[in-house]
């Protein structure tokens, strides 16, 4: 039977993706570290300042986790938050796990904390491309219904691999932001046909910025989490290059285009606009040789 | 915001010592709560910071109620609320005890 | 000598001025305000089919921007009041005096004119109670409806939200009124005949298909786990109890809640076959899983739902529908059904006083009723037997002299504390300060606390049926109302004894696990899962869907 991974808390996402009883929280929520920003503000807090991190096994291997909260502040990153991500990116490098999961959830900088909330994006930033570079993969899970945006959007981007279903979604300025600074005809937030269309998992995954689309499923995210951990990071010259390259390619190719639709046709898919009712599984096989 | 603080005695301890645990999100309509079995001296104590000003009556019924269902002894229990209904605290209150003691009593 | 055809003289004088703009039935969409200013004369009682879903828009407007200088004073009689243009014919003095039954999306709006003193109104009604008066003492002179197609011969196709129009013709048409029909499209041949040409005397064609709101789907990404347990409740405790087969349900996400755990909580209880196989109900998108997994053996509909056309074509021997296919629907047939065939309602509110009654009078909005009243209210002339309502009878009659009856389960089924911890028991329903205000006869109540059977909330299930007096009620209606004022305020001994009794049961009595109460019970959890449940055949309106 389906788990919706959509759904879940982050704290049942993490417990329920880890092996049963492997879960060990570094700073747990009887710590009490929460926001010193917030209660200033007279906004309540969370214990866990909406962040779950710690350790445990996937299939017996070693794993770094941290879950993002969508449901708290939006999953916004604020200073205790960063820090508790950058301080378990940093244990990486000690410990050297076979990866460090990211079960992200955010809209990116906590607005309300101002400067320390993009600070703490930032080292988190440098934090990932520290444990690439050390050699630990940084696996993205992305799946739930706030989506990941923001900072967040970047800091998944440079991790090793971003695993969606087709209702997460990522990017990085929201698509309400989008509209207000552009106007409705540019972007219509409201028509979220063409907001899961633009940075929904199903176009994330043909413009290969998700590496593994799965179904709104726990199992699905377990399983595709384990395949992943094996991967070796490679930040050497070389790939850097080629990844570039290709990115210069598909702004080449699909620069002009207005919609997602423009993309999907321009990939070669025969009735592009049915791509977004198609399960997963059927999905995958209509286009399984035309990603970019 | 407010800060409210209930104690209950004449509740009974727990039978095992479990670690703490946590149920709910600080979301909209929702509450977190952080049930910690410590040393109170016998007490059950109640730590509310809510968003929803000037329902202190409300909680003392529902968190009576609560102890009524339970009576726990040695128990700290944190909440922070963002305007639950009484009937999502009771829930999540019941929940965290579940949780806690595993269904045990 | 009197003068027995007056009404039959004056048909023929506005066909005769009408015929110029007219060739036999159809009207040139341009025409179309010339022939309402030909056909209509001032002081008219006029029917404009405003419906709870579909819309005679375009005649609205038309309507609306007719010269008061000529047309004016008219008396409109419609089932809701949905549109602005509905109150612009207020606002421009071609309208001042209303009868109607519910007005939603302009409460606002005509509260203010009513207050304004630009218009007058009759009375507010039960969609059933108007459609009695169209026939004894509101007939419409004029009809302005609104169909899919029309031939040339007048000849409607109405299709699945076939809704209103067929009443309010009838009543028009055998008086000697003028039918007027806007149509999406003038074709050789309708796909079924809905109303008969003979029946209609013009149709036109509108610039665009005409507006239907999609009022019955319910999202079940928004139903609560609050709503799970209390939908479990309800088929636990009062389904199951009273083996009700044949009912309806308010709209709403408490009921969508109900809906959605047939499939699973009910058929783990042994109950598909025993419960719920016959419906007054729109196509509600939630009911899918239900009837997928065979629960569900007929339903009739007052209205469509935008999105379940291919739905209801593919399951014919659940749905009525016609030898073309499309299913048809009657919102005065599945009235009269939902209030004389029915053996429950079930449905939501905004308040509720200490003696049951219940209203969603809010102040600073007319809103009118729609049907709930219909479907909400004891069918006292209601004859034959059923199981439930021979045992409703009895419980709410046994110890009492008196003759026995049946009598239909009304079921208000309410959280405590609505949003902003507004609680929906109360002292005083504001109904009272509304009528006060608006200058209405009598406090609007929606349902009365008479017509109540159970009072079901988070807390729990009163059954009023068992209390013998106004103050057993009283503590039954406390002893559910939880934390709010009036809960805590409650007897506490006397509502220990009225559980004791079996008069409030609360889940643990029914035998409800409470663990169960998660979201994980629902048979969909989504839109695209209720689509999926369709076999793809499901087609939600763009406001639901995120592809």
């Amino acid at each position: 039977m389906r788990h919706s991974y959509y759904e879940d808390s982050a704290r049942e996402r993490l417990l329920g993706l880890l092996d049963e009883g492997s879960f060990r929280e570094i700073l747990p929520p009887t710590e009490r570290v929460v926001s010193p920003h917030l209660r200033q503000l007279d906004t309540p807090a969370a214990f866990d300042d909406g962040i779950i991190v710690g350790k445990g096994t996937l299939d017996g291997h070693s794993v770094l986790v941290a879950a993002q909260e969508g449901g708290f502040m939006g999953g916004a990153v604020g200073e205790v938050h960063g820090a508790k991500l950058t301080g378990l990116l940093e244990r990486a490098l000690d410990e050297r796990p076979a990866a460090v999961l990211l079960l992200v959830e955010s809209g990116g900088v906590r607005l309300h904390e101002a400067n320390a909330g993009l600070i703490a994006v930032s080292e988190v930033m440098r934090a990932v491309l520290a444990v690439r570079a050390a050699g630990v993969p940084v696996i993205v899970l992305n799946g739930g219904q706030y989506g990941c945006f923001g900072g967040m959007g970047i800091v998944s981007r440079l991790c090793d691999a971003i695993v969606m279903s087709e209702e997460g979604r990522l990017g990085l300025s929201g698509p309400e932001v989008i509209e207000t600074t552009h106007g409705v005809e540019e972007f219509d937030s409201r028509d979220r046909a063409l907001v899961w269309r633009t940075v929904g998992g199903k176009h994330r995954y043909l413009l290969g910025e998700a590496t593994v689309l799965v179904d709104d499923d726990l199992a699905a995210f377990r399983a595709a989490a384990l395949s992943l951990i094996g991967s070796t990071p490679d930040l050497g010259l070389e790939a850097m290059e080629a990844e570039h390259a290709r990115l210069g390619e598909r702004l080449r190719r699909f620069g002009d285009c207005r919609d997602a639709l423009d993309v999907w046709e321009r990939l070669g898919i025969a009735e592009p606009e049915r791509l977004p009712i198609l399960d997963t599984e059927t999905f995958l096989a209509t286009v399984s040789d035309k990603r970019a | 915001m407010e800060s409210l603080t209930f104690e209950y005695q004449g509740g009974r301890p727990l039978a095992s010592a479990p670690p703490a645990t946590l149920v709910g999100v600080v979301s909209s309509g929702n509450l977190e709560v952080l049930v910690e079995p410590t040393d109170l001296g016998g007490a059950c104590r109640i730590e509310v910071l809510t968003a929803a000003v000037g329902f202190g009556a409300i909680w003392q019924a529902v968190l009576d109620d609560f102890f009524d269902r339970h009576r726990i002894a040695d128990v700290r229990i944190s909440i922070n609320d963002v305007g639950a209904t009484p009937a999502v605290v009771s829930l999540r209150l019941d929940q965290a005890l579940e949780a806690l003691t595993g269904g045990q009593p | 000598m009197h003068d027995w055809d007056l009404q039959a003289r004056n048909r023929k004088a506005r066909l005769e001025r009408a015929a110029p703009v007219s060739k036999g039935k159809v009207v040139a969409t341009a025409d179309a305000r010339a022939l309402l200013e030909a056909v209509i004369e001032p002081g008219d009682r006029v029917c404009l089919e405003g419906n709870n879903q579909k819309q005679a828009d375009f005649l609205a407007k038309t309507l609306a921007s007719l010269d008061p200088g000529r047309v004016h004073d008219l008396h409109m009689v419609q089932s809701v009041l949905a549109l602005p243009e509905h109150l612009d014919i207020f606002e421009r003095g071609i309208a001042t005096r209303l009868d109607f039954s519910f007005s939603g999306p302009q409460g606002a709006r005509l509260a203010k004119l009513v207050g304004a003193g630009q218009i007058a109104i009759g009375a507010i009604h039960t969609y059933l109670e108007l459609f009695g008066r169209y026939f004894v003492d509101l007939t419409p002179r004029v009809s302005l409806v609104v169909a899919q197609a029309a031939d040339a011969a007048g000849n409607l196709y109405t299709g699945p939200n076939t809704e209103d129009t067929p009443v309010i013709v009838e009543a028009t048409a055998f008086k000697r009124g003028i039918v007027i029909a806007q149509v999406n499209e003038i074709i050789d041949t309708v796909p079924r005949v809905d109303i008969p040409g003979d029946w209609v005397d013009f149709v036109v064609q509108s610039p665009s298909p005409h507006y239907i709101e999609p009022l019955f789907t319910r999202d079940p990404a928004q139903i609560s786990e609050i709503q799970v347990l209390m939908a479990m409740m309800a088929i636990k405790g009062i389904y199951a109890e009273y083996e009700v087969n044949r009912l309806n349900h308010g709209i709403g996400f408490d009921t969508a809640a109900i809906e959605l755990l047939l499939p699973t909580y009910a058929e783990s209880l042994g109950l598909k076959g025993k419960i719920c196989r016959h419906w007054a109900l729109n196509p509600h998108p939630a009911l899918i899983p239900a009837i997928e997994s065979g629960f569900v053996e007929s339903v009739h509909s007052f209205g469509s739902e935008m999105g379940m056309e291919a739905y209801i074509q593919a399951r014919p021997d659940v749905f009525f529908t016609g030898p073309d296919g499309s299913m048809r629907s009657n919102r005065a047939l599945c009235q009269a059904a939902g209030h004389y065939a029915c053996d429950l309602f079930i449905g939501s509110t905004l308040q509720i006083d200490l003696a049951g009654n219940s209203s969603t009078a809010t102040l600073g909005r007319i809103a009118g009723f729609g049907g709930a009243p219909n479907m909400g209210a004891d069918a006292r002339g209601r004859r034959h037997a059923s199981p439930a309502w021979l045992k409703a009878g009895r419980e709410a009659r046994s110890g009492r002299n008196v003759i026995p009856r049946g009598q239909k389960l009304v079921i208000q089924m309410v959280e405590t504390f609505r949003e902003h911890m507004q609680p929906a028991f109360v002292e005083r329903l504001d109904a009272w300060e509304l009528a006060e205000s608006a200058g209405m006869a009598l406090p609007p109540v929606m349902i009365y606390g008479e017509d109540v059977s159970h009072v079901l909330t988070e807390e729990g299930i009163a059954n009023l049926l068992l209390c013998r007096t106004d103050e057993e009620r009283e503590q039954a209606i406390r002893g559910v109302a939880g934390y709010t004022p009036v809960g805590l305020a409650r007897d506490k001994r006397m509502v220990e004894n009225l559980r004791d009794r079996g008069v409030i049961r609360r889940a643990e009595d029914l035998g409800i696990d409470k663990r169960l109460a998660t979201r994980d019970l629902l048979a969909a959890h989504s839109i695209k899962d209720l689509v999926r449940a369709s076999g793809g055949l499901y087609d939600p309106p763009k406001r639901f869907r995120n592809w």
